[in-house]
């Protein structure tokens, strides 16, 4: 049996076969050969350039292939004054340089060549394939994508022990669409990413994420013009502020009963709009505030203590 | 319990790529609220909804919820499925109707988690007096 990582690994192989084409792979400056050269000459090539075939052209036009196999033929019968028109196989198989690498995979499993020379869809010969080319290609492919994953987990969380500073704050902005169903929660979503690449404790950052997803939710439904989201990061707390121009919050008491919604049916439809964003986002935090005047727009602050010493020392 | 029970459970279906059945969920929910998920739902939670819009991805992955179930044999559209496969979040859909996928998972012993804490200060006041 494999393991569940040894089976990703696979798929992501797989994948990488896929996604790269075998013009990727190739080596570009091919040697090729005339088809009046002798065998002796075509030996001298591929011992001088430590290959082991060649595509043979005459007048730029692809007519064969030779490879060390025929050589070998040719010297045991003796025959190295051949001509390599007389020792090539005439209609070469070949591979498109935009097909997908998995096609070549394929055909090397299936004929057992050694190469394939690389055609592009007018037919002009613009390279050749081996087997180790396709090695390599996945292997610098796998190293980039590797490299990609270092970064992705690179963590910022020392960049507080780093700044010498009494007071410090990293501040975050996110711009809210209005209407925009289909991306909101992608401020929410950076935020929420952001904070753990800081570090954070992941119970801190579920309480954020979803006290900042409603009220990302909110600016969506209810704004006119949109609205935004700073997230301010010390080393004890996270304020969030949502701000829109919307059209304001008449009674806000009435606002934060859980079930009190005005929310249209679209954004029933949706799952949201049965009035528990307000009570959800006062549940997540700290300290609540929500100030909103009708025909301007509405504030929201909330506060986050990063740990539960944070909130009492701040209480006192 | 594994994605691979549940599946055996619910006599479900995956719907979305590279989805690890190995993978535990501590806990199960349902809801067609999302606001309520957000409330409820804890870290390793397998939920269970009829809604199919991308919002529930995005619920799931605030709400730190490790599977979703489709219930009642919806099939989300394309664009959840997409925002599932990126946020690695596996996607399964079950025909029967949200009262017995539950309650199938709840009898083979997947368990609930306490009440809804948001609402449950009213439900005090209204039923049992003030506290």
């Amino acid at each position: 049996m494999d393991s569940p990582t040894d089976r990703k690994e696979i798929t992501k192989l797989q994948e990488l076969t896929y996604e790269l084409k075998v013009g990727d792979a190739m080596t570009r400056n091919v040697l090729t050969v005339s088809p009046d050269a002798t065998m002796a000459d075509f030996r001298e090539i591929l011992r001088a350039n430590r290959i082991s075939g060649t595509p043979v052209v005459e007048d730029g036009k692809m007519i064969g292939i030779v490879t060390i196999e025929d050589l070998i033929k040719a010297l045991a019968a003796g025959e190295l004054q051949a001509t390599v028109r007389e020792r090539m196989h005439p209609k070469p198989v070949t591979l498109y340089a935009d097909e997908p690498l998995v096609h070549a995979v394929s055909r090397f499993s299936e004929l057992k060549y050694g190469r394939f020379p690389v055609i592009d869809r007018n037919g002009s010969l613009v390279g050749i394939i081996t087997q180790g080319d396709i090695v390599r290609a996945m292997l610098k492919r796998l190293e980039i994508s590797y490299r990609e994953e270092e970064i992705h987990r690179y963590r910022a969380s020392h960049i507080f022990e780093d700044i010498i500073a009494d007071e410090m704050a990293l501040v975050l902005g996110y711009r809210v669409k209005p209407r925009d169903f289909s991306h909101a929660g992608e401020a929410s979503s950076g935020l929420k990413r952001t904070l753990s690449r800081l570090g954070i404790h992941p119970a801190i950052i579920r309480r954020v994420a979803v006290a900042t997803y409603e009220a990302e939710i909110n600016i969506v439904v209810y704004s006119n013009d949109g609205g935004e989201i700073v997230a301010e990061v010390r080393r004890d707390r996270i304020k969030i502020e949502a701000m829109d121009r919307g059209p304001g919050i008449p009674d806000i008491e009435l606002a934060m009963q859980p079930g009190w919604s005005t929310a249209p049916d679209w954004v029933r439809e949706l799952g949201f709009g049965a009035g528990m964003g307000l009570p959800n986002i006062k549940s997540c935090a700290d300290m609540m505030k929500l100030e909103s005047t009708v025909g301007v727009g509405t504030h929201l602050t909330i506060i986050i203590y990063l740990s539960r010493n944070d909130r009492e020392r701040s209480a006192k | 319990m594994k994605l691979r029970q549940v599946l055996q459970i619910i006599e479900g279906k995956v719907i979305s790529r590279h989805v690890d059945l190995d993978s535990e969920v501590t806990s199960g929910g349902g809801a067609d609220l999302m606001s309520d998920v957000l409330a409820f739902a804890q870290d390793g939670m397998l939920l269970m909804t009829g809604l199919t819009n991308p919002q529930v991805v995005r619920t799931a992955e605030m709400a730190g919820t490790a599977a979703i179930v489709f219930v009642r044999g919806k099939i989300p559209p394309p664009e959840t499925i997409a925002l599932a496969e990126q946020k690695g979040i596996p996607l399964l859909a079950s025909k029967y109707t949200m009262f017995e996928t539950c309650g199938r998972l709840y009898q083979a012993g997947l368990p609930a988690h306490g009440l809804f804490e948001l609402t449950i200060r009213h439900w005090h006041e209204a039923f049992e007096g003030r506290e």
